[in-house]
């Protein structure tokens, strides 16, 4: 089943949300809808994650691809609405100082 | 009488009590999560503790299916879950034993790492996510004309009883 993703153009702001699991079956067309959205050159994304309740190392790959090519092109990329599920691994990989993490849509800027 | 075992990271001598195979497709990695999960809640684990031994496992099967066949689809993966309870670890009241096997190209276990944490890259986590999980972890080549890889991956049961009100932190070891 192809993952789900939502994708809200809010100005300069694009708020991206994909629902359900976020593992190898599926991160690879998440890469995908997330290229695609930076490609744009957007002064903000912003990756809602509150209906992911699991995501694995693929899934943080992407998210880390991400964030390079979004400071290549100085666009800011916000996570927001982690479950904790999710933050395990980032913290796991030591990787939840490395994203700008926000509890929240209204606090990601949206 | 039980048979005592001192070591964390052999395969046991008994048969396993669930045994998966699937083949190596990601779409299968679902199912394999979903079945850890439950089993490590009725052999007492946490709910937390039960979701990162689901993590350990699908980082494992991944690392299987893109490392170990290159992502070919119709390859064999065992899964193998034992409870420690017939076990007599000093001071290991309960747990869950994990064993992975597959018919991949074998590597030197010593060569199975993970990068440096601090070269911040997309991938290579997988090795240090299951070791930061589990208590023991560790690859070994399979004897045989298959050929193949082994993880025996071991999470000891935690027993000491949690103060009330006291959230324990999202990455505490349970034990090891």
């Amino acid at each position: 089943m192809a993952l789900q993703v939502t994708i809200e153009i809010k100005g300069a702001i694009v708020v991206v949300g994909p629902v359900g699991d976020v593992d190898l079956n599926c991160s690879r067309e998440f890469q995908g809808h997330l290229k695609k959205v930076l490609e744009s050159r957007p002064a903000r994304v912003i990756v809602d994650l509150a209906k992911v309740p699991y995501m694995d190392s693929s899934g943080v790959a992407t998210l880390v691809e991400a964030m390079q090519i979004a400071r290549r092109t100085s666009t800011k990329l916000v996570l927001c609405g982690m479950q904790d599920k999710v933050r395990s691994i980032f913290e796991i990989a030591r990787l939840d100082r490395v994203f700008t993490i926000v509890p929240d849509m209204a606090t990601a800027g949206a | 009488m039980s048979k005592a075992r001192t070591e964390l990271d052999a395969v046991p001598g008994s048969a396993p009590h669930v045994e998966l195979r699937l083949l190596s497709q990601p779409r299968y990695l679902c199912g394999a999560r979903d079945a850890v999960s439950s089993i490590a809640r009725r052999f007492g684990f946490d709910e937390q503790t039960s979701g990162q031994l689901a993590l350990a496992v699908d980082e494992a099967l991944c690392n299987v299916i893109r490392h170990g066949y290159q992502e070919a689809p119709d390859r064999p993966i065992w899964l193998r879950i034992w409870p420690l309870e017939d076990e007599t670890v000093a001071g290991v009241a309960g747990g869950i034993r994990i064993v992975i096997e597959d018919e991949a190209r074998q590597v030197e276990p010593d060569l199975i790492k993970s990068r440096d944490l601090a070269d911040v890259r997309p991938g290579g986590l997988g090795v240090h996510i299951i070791k930061q999980i589990m208590s023991a972890a560790k690859f070994e080549k399979r004897s045989g004309p298959q050929g193949g890889m082994r993880l025996i991956m071991t999470k000891v049961l935690d027993t000491k009883p949690e103060s009330a009100g006291e959230r324990r932190p999202a990455l505490a070891k349970t034990k090891g």
